[in-house]
């Protein structure tokens, strides 16, 4: 085949994604099910929003009756972040061509993080790669959400604590960039930054207010960061 | 909510979620990413994966007891294992059945 290589490569780094989407789904698809809403809406919004934090946030909005306007706002500020993570892929992004929107659309926070440390492989084709990568970590969501909307409540394995699984691969990662990196500051940052909202805002909005907090910090540093 | 209030939530959310996630590639499509903002290409990921770690615990009460002390075994465990074997997938794995008997079974 073809693509045989970028395929095998994007399969394998995918899996701890995998471990994570599967369980996160599942516990999605559960979720919606349980206030009697049609199964088919889990893979639906898992194909066309496709974002965690917000599929969960919306069954707050059907639950509400929320009207359109404040699910649009609410929706932006669920994800803000996202916005950050496009300024540092663009040009990694440049040359992938037709394959440039789903990629964006497919930009999750686990996607952005393999993204941004799995070295690249020279021999690799990486619009393809990219492509498969993120195709992969969309299949492991689809499939999580829907098998839960569909089983319901009938699972027997005891899986709690496998949303571990997604702590454990931004550890990793954050291991990855500091080799690469080898400046400590932005680890302070991020650090610092989070410790400071996750005592002072309320769990839903922790992650905006982190970052925010965060690039104020890196402009602060920017000189230091820029010397070493 | 209707079925079709459900569809007109569902398309609205998905056209948010997309314009967040293409932003930065219209607004920069035609200019290059200003000198001043360069620092952000490259130091930005490692500021957000430490975010991250810390926002996969944003559940945990750290002022309760067990003091988030799983947690914390659990990242020390996995960190340890990447720095000593260097294979990310073994750490995430065992890192997590490590974590999954501490939550199962203390």
């Amino acid at each position: 085949m073809k693509l045989e290589r970028e395929i095998k490569t994007a399969f394998k780094i995918s899996i701890p994604v995998m471990m994570g989407y599967s369980v996160l789904g599942f516990a999605f698809g559960l979720l919606l099910v349980s206030f009697e809403y049609p199964w088919y809406l889990a893979p639906l919004m898992s194909l066309f929003i496709y974002a965690g934090a917000l599929q969960f946030v919306a069954i707050n909005f059907f639950n509400a009756k929320a009207g359109f306007v404040d699910i649009a706002i609410a929706s932006w500020f669920v994800n803000l972040r996202q916005s950050f993570y496009g300024l540092s892929l663009l040009k990694r992004f440049k040359k992938t061509g037709k394959l440039k929107p789903y990629l964006i659309f497919g930009l999750t926070d686990e996607t952005y993080a393999l993204l941004t440390t799995i070295k690249d492989d020279e021999q690799l084709k990486k619009k393809w790669y990219y492509f498969f990568l993120t195709a992969f970590n969309q299949f492991y969501w689809f499939t999580g959400a829907t098998l839960g909307a569909i089983v319901g409540s009938n699972v027997e394995f005891n899986t709690a604590g496998l949303e571990f699984s997604l702590t454990a691969l931004f550890v990793v990662l954050c291991i990855e960039q500091y080799k690469n990196l080898k400046n400590p500051i932005p680890f302070a940052i991020g650090t610092i930054s989070s410790i400071i909202a996750l005592a002072f805002v309320p769990s839903d909005k922790m992650l905006i207010v982190t970052i925010s907090l965060a690039l104020v910090l890196l402009f602060f540093f920017r000189q230091r960061l820029n010397d070493e | 909510m209707s079925s079709m209030e459900l569809y007109i939530a569902i398309a609205i959310m998905a056209l948010v979620n997309f314009l967040t996630r293409v932003f930065p590639f219209i607004f920069f499509a035609k200019r290059d990413l200003p000198q001043s903002l360069n620092f952000i290409e490259k130091f930005f990921p490692a500021t957000i994966m430490t975010i991250l770690v810390f926002y996969t615990l944003k559940d945990i009460n750290f002022s309760l007891y067990p003091y988030g002390i799983k947690e914390l075994a659990g990242i020390f465990f996995t960190a340890v294992l990447h720095l000593v074997l260097k294979n990310y997938l073994i750490s995430i794995f065992l890192g997590t059945i490590f974590y999954m008997a501490l939550v199962q079974y203390l």
